[in-house]
C-alpha cells in the first residue's frame, strides 16, 4: 500500500480541504492505484537528465518582460460586488485575531 | 443555401457582403437554435444576447455606411467557462464559482470581438477542465451530438459540441492534455491546439499553468486557421506569450504536400489502441501518402511514460493555482466558526470529486519527503518526451497519431475508474507535455457511425505545416475514409 488513510487526511489539510470519512476512503484506494501506477517512472534512471520546468526556456525566441508599470485599473466596486461577503473596501472573513 | 447555423466563417462574410442576412438575423437563428437544442445536449451553461446583439448591431452599422468589414466580422462563436469573459457568469463548470462574473476580458476574448466575432454565450466543460468526457462539470454533461447517448469528451464537451451542433460558427476550448484535440475527435470536427506560448494565456482560469493553451474548434480546417491568425501573437499581459511573428496561417492552405515527410510513431500504434480507430487512422495515413507525403516509421521511445508525468506535474500544478479559491474574494462561501474551518468547508463542499481527487495527489506529490520522488521525477521524464519530439522532428515535418485510443464512450460508461479514464490520455499529453502544436481532424467513422480523430504534430511554432497537412487531408474526403 503506497498511501494510508493519515497520508490522505495529512494532505487534505495541508490542501484546506474538508473530506467527508466516505471520501477519504475512496481516494485512498483511487490514489493508491494511481501512485503505483507513476511507479513504472522509476525504470528510467533520470539521474543525469536536467528538469523541464517550462516549455518557454527551451524555445525562446525573444521574450522579453514589459515594463513593470503602475496603470489604474479602478474595478474595486466591481470586485466587492462579486465577494460572498463584502465589507467595502474590504473582504470580510471569520475573525482571525482575538481582541 | 444552407442553414445559417452551419456556415463556416467565409459563408458568413459572402452573405453578409450580399446582404441576404444581417449580423443580427444571425445571431437571432442561432439562439432561436440555442433555445431548442441546449435543453438537451447542455451544450451552453450561459448566454450573452446582450452583447452579442450590441456587436452585431455595430457590425450592421458598419455595413450600411460601406466600412471595410473586419475578418471575423459577424461570425458567432462560442466561450469555453474557464475563459474570462467581462460581466459574463464563468463558473469553470464548479459550483465554487457559481454566480462568478469576471470584471475583466481574455485577451483571446478580447482580440475575437475587436476582429468582429459575436460571443453567444459561455460552454461546458469537466470543472476547471479537467477530465476527458465532461461528466465531471456541476452543471450536467453535455451530450455528444453526433451520438446523443455519448459523450462529447472533454474537457471543452461543451465547445466542441456547439459547433458540431451548428449552435455556434467557431468556439474557443482549452487544452491542457488534450481537452481540445479530444472532443474534437469524438464530435467529428478539427480542433486545433497551438505551440505552448503562441496564444495569450490572459484571462484563462489557469488548471496547470505550463501546459495549459487556449484553441479553436471549427467546421473546417480554413476556419480553424482564421481564428489562429487572430489569437496568435505576443501580450504583454502574459510574459510566457511568444514574440515570433503570426503568419496568416490560411495563406498556407492549399500548398502541394509533395515530399513532405510524415512520421509514424510505432509506440503510438501499440496495446490498448481500439481496433477501428487504428483502421480508420491507417487509411488516414494511406490518404496522406496519395496526397505525396513521405510516411518515415519513427521512435519515441519514452511515450509509455507519459501519462504518469503528465498526471504528476498537472495535478502538482492544479493543487497551486486552486489554492485561490477560499471563500474570500469571489464564488461560493460556506461558513465556518473560524478562518481555516470556511476554507475547508468551502473547498470541501464546493470543489467535484474529480478536482478534489486531483488536488490531494497534486498536494501529495509536492509535500516532503515526496518532491524527488514525483514532482522532479515528473519534471524529468518531462525533459524525455520534450526530446522525443525534437529527436523526431530532425527526421520527419510532421506526426501522425490517432488523436484518442478509443471512439466516443456511453456516458456513465467510464466513470468508475479515473486511472482508466487518464490512461486513455495517451496520444494527446505526449505533445502537451513537449509544448508542440497539434490538430485533430476527422478520419472517418466506426462501424457504429462514431468519428475518429486523426492527430497531426508539428514542431513547436510549426501551425502553419500543421493546418496545411489537417487542410489537404479535409480535402481530400478523411472524414469520409
Amino acid at each position: 500500500m503506497k498511501i494510508s488513510r493519515e497520508d490522505v487526511l495529512k494532505v487534505a489539510a495541508l490542501a484546506n480541504l474538508e473530506l467527508t470519512d466516505a471520501e477519504v476512503e475512496t481516494y485512498r484506494g483511487q490514489l493508491d492505484d494511481i501512485l503505483t501506477y507513476i511507479d513504472k517512472l522509476n525504470e528510467i534512471d533520470t539521474s543525469n537528465i536536467e528538469p523541464m520546468t517550462q516549455v518557454v526556456a527551451a524555445s525562446a525566441d525573444g521574450w522579453t518582460l514589459r515594463d513593470d508599470v503602475v496603470v489604474r485599473s479602478d474595478v474595486i466596486t466591481e470586485v466587492l460586488a462579486g465577494a460572498p461577503d463584502p465589507a467595502p473596501l474590504y473582504f470580510r472573513v471569520p475573525r482571525v485575531i482575538e481582541k | 443555401m444552407t442553414a445559417a447555423t452551419s456556415w463556416t466563417i467565409p459563408e458568413v462574410r459572402a452573405a453578409l457582403d450580399a446582404r441576404k442576412i444581417s449580423a443580427r438575423e444571425l445571431v437571432k437563428e442561432f439562439y432561436t437554435r440555442i433555445d431548442h437544442y441546449n435543453p438537451e445536449l447542455n451544450v451552453y451553461l450561459a448566454l450573452s444576447p446582450e452583447r452579442a446583439y450590441a456587436q452585431a448591431d455595430r457590425i450592421d452599422a458598419a455595413i450600411a455606411s460601406g466600412d471595410a468589414l473586419p475578418p471575423l466580422a459577424g461570425v458567432p462563436l462560442a466561450v469555453k467557462d474557464v475563459i474570462s469573459t467581462r460581466g459574463i457568469p464563468t463558473t469553470c463548470g464548479s459550483r465554487i464559482l457559481e454566480g462568478y462574473k469576471p470584471v475583466y476580458d481574455a485577451t483571446a476574448v478580447t482580440r475575437l470581438e475587436h476582429v468582429g466575432a459575436i460571443i453567444l454565450g459561455k460552454t461546458n466543460c469537466d470543472e476547471f477542465a479537467m477530465g476527458s468526457s465532461n461528466e465531471n462539470s456541476a452543471y450536467g454533461p453535455v451530450r455528444n451530438p453526433v451520438a446523443i447517448d455519448h459523450v462529447p469528451g472533454g474537457s471543452s464537451g461543451g465547445s466542441a459540441a456547439a459547433v458540431a451542433a451548428n449552435l455556434a460558427t467557431v468556439s474557443l476550448g482549452t487544452d491542457t492534455g488534450g481537452s481540445i484535440r479530444q472532443p474534437g475527435s469524438f464530435c467529428g470536427i478539427p480542433a486545433m491546439m497551438p505551440s505552448y506560448g503562441r496564444v495569450s494565456r490572459y484571462g484563462l482560469i489557469a488548471f496547470a499553468s505550463s501546459l495549459d493553451r487556449i484553441g479553436p474548434f471549427a467546421h473546417t480546417v480554413r476556419d480553424a486557421a482564421a481564428v489562429m491568425s487572430i489569437l496568435a501573437g505576443r501580450d504583454p499581459l502574459d510574459s510566457t506569450s511568444a514574440g515570433a511573428p503570426v503568419p496568416e496561417y490560411t495563406a498556407a492552405l492549399g500548398h502541394p504536400l509533395k515530399g513532405v515527410r510524415i512520421g509514424i510513431p510505432d509506440d503510438y500504434f501499440a496495446e490498448g489502441l481500439h481496433p477501428e480507430v487504428r483502421k480508420k487512422i491507417e487509411a488516414g495515413i494511406a490518404l496522406l501518402e496519395k496526397l505525396g507525403c513521405r510516411r518515415v516509421s519513427i521512435r519515441m521511445p519514452n511515450t509509455d511514460y507519459a501519462v504518469a508525468a503528465y498526471y504528476i506535474i498537472a495535478t502538482a500544478e492544479a493543487s497551486s493555482n486552486l489554492a485561490r479559491y477560499d471563500g474570500v474574494r469571489y464564488g461560493a462561501r460556506v461558513p465556518g466558526a473560524t478562518l481555516i474551518e470556511m476554507y475547508q468547508k468551502t473547498r470541501g463542499r464546493k470543489f467535484g470529486a474529480e478536482v478534489k481527487r486531483r488536488i490531494v495527489l497534486g498536494t501529495y506529490v509536492l509535500s516532503a519527503g515526496y518532491y524527488d520522488a514525483y514532482y522532479l521525477k515528473g519534471q524529468k521524464i518531462r525533459s524525455l518526451i520534450a526530446r522525443d519530439f525534437r529527436e523526431a522532428f530532425e527526421k520527419v515535418d510532421a506526426i501522425i497519431t490517432p488523436t484518442s485510443p478509443v471512439p466516443p464512450f456511453r456516458l456513465g460508461e467510464r466513470t468508475s475508474n479515473p486511472l482508466e479514464m487518464y490512461l486513455a490520455d495517451i496520444y494527446t499529453v505526449t505533445g502537451s507535455l513537449a509544448g508542440v502544436p497539434g490538430i485533430s481532424v476527422p478520419s472517418g467513422k466506426t462501424s457504429k457511425g462514431l468519428p475518429v480523430g486523426l492527430q497531426i504534430y508539428g514542431p513547436a511554432f510549426g501551425e502553419e505545416r500543421v493546418l496545411q497537412l489537417a487542410h489537404a487531408f479535409e480535402h481530400a474526403g478523411g472524414a469520409n475514409l
